[in-house]
């Protein structure tokens, strides 16, 4: 269970038969295959573009996760702190509505507010883990709890509702997109890229890594640590900003109800996707990949009568634990 | 001699508020509002209290809110060590984690008014206060067999896997049976707006013909809605929630034909509880047994008498 030899694959598996590597594809190849046999309409356009477009949320913030995640570092408030930021953006959009009319500047607005927010709630967590030497699970266990909290009495109780003629003009940035490609789609993938291009290529990426891995020798190595550690919540704050832009057209509401566990599916899909959860090891495609892992299960069971309805979060557990032993044998084999 | 009489009226003053047998404290203890039905229900309890202050002076409430059965537990032994009360208003979390806890509090000579969720063992409770689940599941069957007299298929989205759910859904299928409505696929949306979305996405790809929702719960309800909008399906008739959010009640006074119809599980049960034993304890008027409230239907005609602009709900 070393980490530093994690990163480079052993010499004499050829890289293509690397199972770290292949495991989370297999899994996910192996359920498009169930999926299409199971039911003819899994494959359709229509099918596939639910299935990305509702991932998009979890998959646009797993890559942050997977950032903070290489470094050491967990975020479990994610999932509060979208319901806070939907809840924001619909009050400051609902508030400015008579002063701005409901055109194009009120929707700029909602976004600025969403960002601003993301940014401000990633530095808080950030803040008090780096500056003030606090557990991350401790500090967001805590602003968890916090956000939660403040969204459901912002909403006292029920739901923040978007005002309607509003969600008419917000909608297409959920419904709508280019060439037949949603929005939440098209943004996923972006970040996706992005994410993969900082990890792998950039100096920050390799810093991350560098962290998870080994804190005390990075420091020697005089890597920035705790800029860089803030950084990286600062960057998944931002990013769930990004995603709850996409989620409010949506439904045009949030609740208590919003967002909820979607910092475990968050992470579990950044460890299926072989990124260590001790940090020192990142994989953003692979975020993706598990991402799209949660995504299709559930659709897959939403579409068949196989199995109970009861049996829906077994079924999910059994899959997640064997991606991720897919992945272990590679290195049993080491 | 003065003097002496004005300490004893002083140490009579100070002793006051201890000794003061006259006023009761009826401890309130509810699920916090983490759903849209939780949080009318809170709304619901801090009206009732708020009124029932005014109308009886001897009467202290004291109202604790708990997310998770365990808070709750923690609440009532609370209310029982520092505050003594003398009635216990409760809507167990769940039934099994809070039974032995409320016997041993209702032990102690405390009257226990049990709201909707029943305790596991029975006998326990003097007063049971519950909405008709089997009653919501039969009142959303016997509307779908009217409005579907030649029969139909329809989808239905379940709640989260409890007993409340399976008696409605019980209900439900006995009411429809041998109407010739067809039940495609159930599946839970557990009360939960996204996950109902995603759940009426997913019957959309698999079902191409759909002629009803029933959505069993409003929250479910309005992620239904927006899933057949997205996908432009023109096949689906009309969905049928529950509960009686207010944005639903209004579309149904709208006469929206999309929502033609709710049916109520209010709650505002909770008030009836609170206003009850507020009854029993400041007079001899019986309210000792079970009160179930009936789930109506509610259509155009009698939207207006379901309306709550006030409530979060």
């Amino acid at each position: 269970m070393s980490t530093t030899t994690e990163q480079r694959a052993p010499g004499r598996a050829r890289p293509w038969m690397d199972l770290r590597v292949l495991g989370p594809i297999i899994a996910l190849i192996v359920l498009i295959v169930v999926g299409a046999l199971m039911n003819p309409n899994f494959l359709s356009y229509a099918n596939i573009t639910n299935v990305l477009a509702r991932s998009a949320f979890i998959g646009i913030i797993a890559v942050g996760m997977t950032f903070v995640i290489t470094a050491g570092g967990l975020d479990l408030s994610v999932g509060s702190m979208a319901a806070f930021i939907a809840g924001l953006m619909i009050m400051v959009m609902n508030a400015a509505l008579p002063g701005l009319g409901g055109g194009l500047a009120v929707i700029l607005l909602g976004i600025v507010a969403a960002l601003v927010a993301g940014l401000a709630a990633g530095w808080i967590n950030g803040f008090l883990i780096t500056t003030m030497r606090i557990e991350a699970f401790i500090v967001t266990l805590g602003t968890m709890g916090i956000y939660r909290s403040l969204v459901t009495w912002l909403a006292d109780g029920g739901t923040l509702s978007l005002d309607f003629g509003l969600r008419t003009a917000l909608q297409p940035l959920y419904y709508g997109g280019l060439f037949g490609v949603s929005w939440p789609i098209i943004t996923f993938a972006v970040v996706a890229i992005i994410g993969e291009i900082v990890m792998r290529r950039t100096a920050f990426g390799r810093y991350c890594a560098a962290i998870g891995s080994n804190d005390t020798v990075a420091r020697y190595s005089s890597v920035n640590v705790g800029r860089i550690r803030l950084l990286t919540y600062v960057g998944l704050g931002l990013l769930v900003g990004v995603a709850t832009i996409m989620y409010v057209p949506r439904l045009g509401s949030a609740s208590a109800a919003t967002g909820v566990l979607w910092e475990l599916e968050a992470i579990a899909a950044v460890i299926i996707g072989g990124t260590m959860l001790k940090g020192g090891f990142g994989r953003v495609w692979g975020s993706v990949v598990g991402v799209l892992i949660l995504g299709l299960i559930g659709n897959i069971l939403n579409l068949t009568d196989a199995v109970s309805p009861y049996l829906n979060g077994a079924i999910q557990g059994v899959i997640i634990v064997l991606a991720v032993i897919l992945q272990r044998e590679g290195k049993a084999g080491t | 001699m003065k003097h002496l009489k004005y300490t004893a009226a002083a140490l009579a003053l100070l002793a006051g508020p201890a000794l003061a047998q006259d006023t009761m404290v009826i401890g309130v203890s509810i699920p916090a509002a983490t759903h849209g039905w939780a949080g009318g229900m809170n709304f619901h309890a801090q009206q009732a209290i708020d009124r029932l202050e005014e109308v009886y002076p001897e009467l202290d409430f004291v109202l604790a809110t708990a997310s998770d059965p365990a808070k709750q537990v923690s609440d009532i032994e609370d209310m029982v060590a520092t505050r003594g009360i003398s009635a216990l208003v409760v809507l167990p979390f769940e039934s099994e984690p809070l039974t032995g806890p409320v016997a041993s509090v209702a032990d102690q000579g405390v009257w226990i008014t049990v709201v909707d969720r029943g305790l596991s063992q029975e006998g326990i409770e003097d007063l049971y206060v519950a909405g008709d689940n089997p009653g919501f599941g039969r009142v959303s069957g016997e509307y779908m067999v009217d409005m579907m007299p030649d029969g139909g298929d329809i989808v239905v989205l379940r709640g989260i896997p409890t007993t409340i759910d399976n008696e409605r859904v019980e209900g439900f299928e006995a009411a429809i049976e041998g109407s010739g409505i067809n039940v495609l696929g159930m599946e839970h949306g557990n009360w939960n707006r996204d996950d109902s979305f995603t759940v009426m996405q997913d019957f959309l790809s698999r079902y191409p013909e759909i002629d009803a929702v029933w959505a069993s719960d409003d929250d479910m309800a309005v992620g239904v809605l927006a899933a057949i909008e997205a996908a432009g399906r023109e096949d689906i008739q009309f969905v049928l929630g529950g509960a009686g959010m207010k944005e639903m009640i209004q579309r149904v006074a709208d006469g929206d034909s999309m929502v033609p119809a709710d049916v109520t599980y209010p709650p505002a049960m909770i008030a009836t509880a609170i206003e009850m034993t507020a009854v029993g304890m400041t007079s001899s008027t019986p309210v000792s047994g079970e009160m179930i409230i009936g789930s109506v239907l509610v259509t155009q005609e009698n939207a207006d008498g379901y309306y709550f602009p006030d409530s979060p709900f």
